[in-house]
């Protein structure tokens, strides 16, 4: 028996879901255009983070050593770094390897490579370059460099310079701007969430309005509650795969074009500056596509299926 | 079968719909109910379907008081009961055969049953060839024909019909009327509502007359008081 009910549920659903045929597209539409929030705000926030880790890339702290230092001590003060919880990465450029890289640097420039030359020593200090997992952080990594960690064994400074107080400035803003940055992504993204359930909440609750006297013969004629919400349901949940296929298509089209659109929009000059962010929205739509399929689908299908659900529960007091 | 002891509707405007109404119904009576637009004839039979709650009083059927019963309970007693309305509420999105399946699948009827019943019902009803036609496709009177068919396919112990000629010509009046009598005459109790006198004269039998919400005639001779 409750095969056969949800038979004929399932079956009166899928009907009622072609015979309103303008009243399914309507709700179709409104559907995409929430689920398309949901979509905007996946690629914004996945956009937004590359582009604050992006920034956070060209934010770090170097250290550069007196030039007597001995490696073995830059190489213990380096694994000490390392083992800092708060320390993603540490480069360690050696004054070889600087004086190499000034080199090729100016290769073209024979007035600078002759003026090189002319000091004869390596003038250059070795270096460690230090990112932080988070710009908040390099205030407590100098704090530490300039402790006394960076003595040698003998017990000499081997630090010459920590170059934190140029960066500070923009170190200490981006620790600001960030969090509030995300914080106020969230409370926009929220918004706009409810907004958008709640315009397609409003628009199944008319679609059926228009089917409330036909919802009151029902009742009339004795079928359970759930024998007639059932149906309804059933489109809700057709809206929400209709309009999840729909929104998917619409965003991976998106993506694909997307740096096509933002080479057309910024111009040669703003697609240079924008290179490391090309192709953000089409890997990303790749790498995560289970991801957001399963939310656009599922946000759709949950979406239509509630809204319908809830918007028959106030015709059913017959 | 039904009874209604002192049944009054009381509305918030402090209007009486209703005023201290009894009267019984036995199986296999053919009562129509005559009175003016606004005597309460409709209101009496909303009670008996509970789609409104009496202020005051009971209605009784086969001893349950209908207004105490649970959701499961009130399903099953309106699978129970046949109605036929004026403007006939067919569901506007299904095919005639479709708008009576529905209440077969509503009274857990099989899908084989569902197939031999609607169309013989369609045929009973004359309405044999238009077995696939949408409501707006069909004219009133076929459309109330398909309202009775789906009254009457779940065999139910009893018709109520409110004012179902309302709507209809002359023509089509007397033949839902003549239907309504077939159905009598194969057992099932039907309670009519109407205010036209040529029904009430054609059909002759029980007859109650209302009027301000009250009872002023109960006859059993086809007498009445308008």
């Amino acid at each position: 028996m409750i095969f056969t009910h949800f038979k004929r549920i399932t079956r009166t659903g899928f009907i009622n879901f072609w015979r309103n045929g303008f009243l399914s597209f309507s709700a179709i539409i409104v559907l995409t255009l929430s689920l398309g929030v949901f979509g905007a705000l996946i690629f914004g926030s996945a956009f937004g983070r590359a582009l604050i880790k992006e920034v956070k890339n060209k934010v770090d702290i170097n250290v550069y050593f007196v030039l007597d230092a001995e490696e073995p001590d830059i190489l213990t003060l380096r694994k000490t770094v390392e083992s800092l919880p708060e320390v993603d990465k540490v480069e360690y450029v050696s004054r070889d390897q600087a004086l190499a890289e000034f080199k090729d640097k100016w290769k073209d420039n024979s007035l600078i490579l002759q003026g090189l030359e002319e000091i004869g020593d390596n003038p250059f200090p070795a270096a460690l370059n230090i990112k932080a997992k988070e710009p908040s952080q390099y205030a407590g990594i100098a704090t530490f460099l300039d402790s006394k960690n960076s003595l040698s064994q003998d017990g000499s400074n081997i630090v010459e310079k920590v170059n934190y107080n140029q960066n500070k400035l923009i170190i200490d803003r981006l620790g600001r701007i960030i969090p509030a940055v995300e914080k106020t992504g969230s409370i926009i993204a929220l918004l706009l969430v409810i907004v958008a359930v709640i315009i397609t909440f409003n628009t199944i609750r008319l679609i059926i309005f228009t089917s409330k006297d036909e919802i009151s013969v029902m009742k009339l004629v004795g079928a359970s509650n759930m024998y007639i919400r059932g149906p309804f349901v059933v489109s809700g949940v057709m809206y929400g795969i209709f309009s999840g296929i729909l929104t998917l298509v619409l965003l991976a089209a998106f993506a694909y074009y997307s740096d096509a659109i933002i080479m057309k929009f910024s111009g040669v000059q703003g697609a240079k500056d924008f290179s490391l962010l090309m192709n953000v929205f089409s890997s990303y739509f790749l790498q995560n596509f289970g991801q957001i399929f399963a939310i656009i689908m599922g946000s759709g299908i949950i979406l239509g299926a509630i809204s319908s659900y809830l918007a028959v529960k106030r015709y059913l007091r017959v | 079968m039904i009874y209604f002891d002192k049944v009054s509707k009381i509305y918030p405007d402090e209007s009486k719909a209703l005023d201290g109404i009894s009267f019984g119904v036995e199986p296999n009576e053919f009562i129509t109910i005559v009175g003016h637009s606004g005597a309460g004839k409709s209101t009496l039979m909303k009670m008996l379907i509970a789609e409104d709650r009496p202020t005051h009083g009971a209605v009784f059927f086969e001893s349950a008081n209908i207004h105490k019963l649970k959701k499961s309970q009130m399903n099953k007693l309106r699978r129970r009961i046949g109605m036929v309305f004026q403007d006939f509420r067919l569901i506007p999105n299904k095919t005639a055969y479709e708008n009576i399946a529905f209440a077969m699948e509503a009274s857990g009827h099989t899908e084989s049953e569902i197939a031999s019943d609607v169309p013989h019902v369609l045929e009973l009803v004359d309405l044999g060839k238009k077995i696939w036609s949408f409501p707006h496709e069909l004219s009133g009177g076929e459309k109330q024909r398909v309202a009775i068919a789906r009254a009457i396919v779940t065999q139910p112990d009893i018709i109520i019909a409110d004012e179902p000629t309302g709507n209809l010509d002359p023509v089509n009046t007397f033949e839902i009327i003549k239907i309504l009598q077939k159905i009598h005459k194969l057992g099932t109790t039907v309670l009519l509502t109407t205010h036209n006198t040529g029904i009430v004269d054609e059909i002759g039998g029980r007859v109650i007359t209302m009027e301000k919400g009250k009872i002023i005639k109960d006859d059993k001779h086809g007498k009445y008081v308008l």
